[in-house]
């Protein structure tokens, strides 16, 4: 029993690390730039695909390659706000279009990624192994490449809710998420900060992709359900609110993890009953002041 | 006598139209009967898309869902009932869904709205698939299989159907109040409109033609399981194809389902493995560049004022 509720307890800590970080970055790109980025699974999985690769073809240590990756969305976030959403923004009368517009063409970007990776990467699963052994913790066996996962999860969750709350670079995209036009005559440069914001996005779900590849399955198509479980978080937290995705992101990590050992296949089905539900009852963010 | 100048110019293309759909099947052969009836289903979700979101610019992302009811609904009543009575109950069981889910999410504005009906399809679609898994101890379904020639009749009666509801809404009352809920809810209720009440109407009529459609399209797939059921990936097609028709006027939508769907239809069949990378791309280029929709860059064209 105690067995089991440490695995439990562990494996939450787990899956919440990884969805905060998701959504985190999916909070950045919808409640700072305005931008609600369907395709932010397929950043999670460009990352995932990169680890593997850079694991099976020059034989990186995959958290080395968290250094690579991160720097490497964060490049192709920053030239996907640059180009099309600040043209979006630009060309949109008011900013309800744009998100209806930027949802759109982020959808676009989802089958564009989605359907390069398919065709170079072929749709089979790919696996690598990295440190799969167990490590006994209070009779309990626990892989190795789990509990790294966790620790390295945690870190760069802490760093960069850190980088948030105390850098200069974090106060300017407070400031942005709270009042753009408040921000601008302050002197910040509202449209760098929102690329910024967008890029910083992307860097998030790559770093989650390769954490992920370190111990399960990869697929071009396992974008997907990231993307929903970071909107429920999105939700839960509230739009804009930093700390409420990274609580949120905790507490669906513990809700499917607990659902997951009692009926797997309602897993799924449970996050989005809490989905709709949250969002019929407390439509701001059940963490929103 | 210019009166009547006027109306026949007026009618006189729709009409033609449909007189060569309706005499198509002695005239084509079967390939194209397929890929015209797949064209009438995009019109008709398109449309019917476009009657409830497009004047009030709530964007609904749960076309697949309500298909997907129609689909199933196709799936078990197949066999016991006659087709028409399923199709009408396709409709009729998508409009209830459509009544609840409209009466569930009265509180959402605007953008929530969206998401929450992106929600809605995987919520629906991950229930279905563990109900036939746990309880129905199956994954798909087989439908009843009919003739290409029945499912095109079948799907052009439902079209008609679809745009002359939607046309004439449009021009009527009910065509003002959604609108002017669009244009601001507050002011619309001050005014004295229940918007509550005309938003869960129309946004069931809306699911009520998608119902009927996926009761009709299931019978072409023969088999059926959620994956198919609720692609998501149907949930943005008909916001794409309004998009990209211009929803200004009615024409737009079904000019954007046709020409969109002869598009990916060409793409399919000449880059099988790049297709929908292709669309992709399109999806962009058109949300970059044609805000208005061919309706927009008819009226530029033109030199007529842009509208809603």
């Amino acid at each position: 029993m105690i067995k089991l509720v440490l695995d439990v307890i562990i494996t939450s800590l787990i899956m919440g690390g990884i969805y905060s970080l998701i959504a985190i970055g999916l909070n950045l790109q919808y409640g700072v730039a305005r931008v609600l980025n369907v395709s932010h699974g397929e950043f999670v999985m460009v990352g995932a695909f990169i680890t593997f690769w850079a694991y099976k073809l020059i034989g990186i240590n995959p958290l080395i390659s968290l250094a690579i990756c991160g720097p490497m969305l964060f490049v192709i976030g920053l030239f996907a706000y640059r180009t099309l959403f600040h043209y979006l923004r630009k060309s949109s009368e008011s900013i309800d279009v744009f998100e209806g517009r930027s949802m759109l063409a982020s959808f676009g970007i989802l089958y564009i990624i989605q359907n390069i990776a398919l065709l170079w990467w072929g749709p089979n699963v790919k696996m690598y192994t990295f440190l799969n052994f167990p490590i006994k913790f209070f009779g309990l066996a626990l892989e190795a490449n789990r509990l790294v996962a966790l620790l390295f999860t945690l870190v760069v969750v802490l760093v960069f809710y850190l980088f948030i709350l105390h850098s200069n670079i974090g106060k300017a995209i407070r400031a942005a998420a709270q009042n753009e036009a408040s921000a601008q005559l302050l002197g910040i440069n509202v449209h760098r900060v929102l690329a910024l914001c967008f890029g910083l996005g992307a860097l998030l779900a790559g770093l989650a992709g390769s954490i992920i590849s370190m111990m399960q399955e990869i697929t071009p198509l396992m974008g997907f359900p990231y993307l929903i479980i970071a909107m429920i978080v999105l939700v839960l937290g509230g739009a804009g609110n930093i700390l409420g995705s990274l609580v949120g992101g905790l507490i669906l990590g513990a809700v499917t993890t607990i659902v997951l050992y009692w009926e797997p296949g309602l897993s799924l089905v449970v996050s989005y009953a809490i989905f709709a539900l949250i969002l019929i009852i407390r439509p701001q963010g059940v963490l929103a002041r | 006598m210019g009166n009547t100048t006027a109306f026949m110019k007026k009618w006189l293309f729709p009409f033609l139209l449909i007189l060569l759909l309706a005499t198509l099947p002695f005239y084509t052969g079967p390939y194209m009967m397929v890929s015209i009836t797949s064209i009438l289903m995009y019109v008709c979700l398109t449309v019917s898309w476009v009657i409830f979101c497009a004047p009030t610019r709530y964007m609904s992302l749960a076309t697949a869902t309500f298909f997907g009811v129609g689909m199933y609904t196709s799936a078990v009543l197949g066999e016991i009932l006659p087709f028409a009575v399923v199709v009408a109950c396709g409709g009729f069981i998508s409009f209830l869904i459509g009544l609840l889910t409209g009466f569930i999410c009265l509180r959402l504005k605007g953008f929530y709205f969206a998401i929450f009906t992106f929600g809605l399809n995987e919520l629906v679609r991950h229930s279905v698939l563990w109900w036939e898994a746990n309880v129905s101890g199956t994954v798909g379904r087989w439908v009843i299989i009919l003739e290409s020639m029945t499912i095109y009749y079948y799907m052009l009666v439902i079209v008609l159907l679809t745009v002359l509801v939607a046309y004439f809404l449009r021009r009527s009352r009910f065509g003002l109040i959604l609108f002017s809920i669009g244009e601001s809810e507050e002011a619309a209720a001050h005014i004295g409109i229940d918007v509550t009440r005309y938003r869960i109407i129309f946004f069931a009529i809306s699911c009520f033609f998608m119902g009927m459609a996926g009761a009709v399209m299931a019978t072409k797939w023969a088999y059926i399981d959620p994956r198919i059921a609720f692609n998501p990936i149907l949930n943005f097609t008909p916001v794409l194809m309004a998009l990209f028709g211009g929803v200004g006027e009615i024409y737009g939508p079904i000019l954007g389902a046709s020409l969109l769907t002869a598009i990916s239809e060409v793409l399919l069949s000449r880059f099988p493995y790049y297709y929908m990378l292709l669309y992709g791309i399109i999806f962009i280029i058109v949300i970059s560049f044609l805000p208005g929709g061919l309706v927009g860059l008819a009226r530029k064209w033109r030199k007529e004022p842009l509208k809603n």
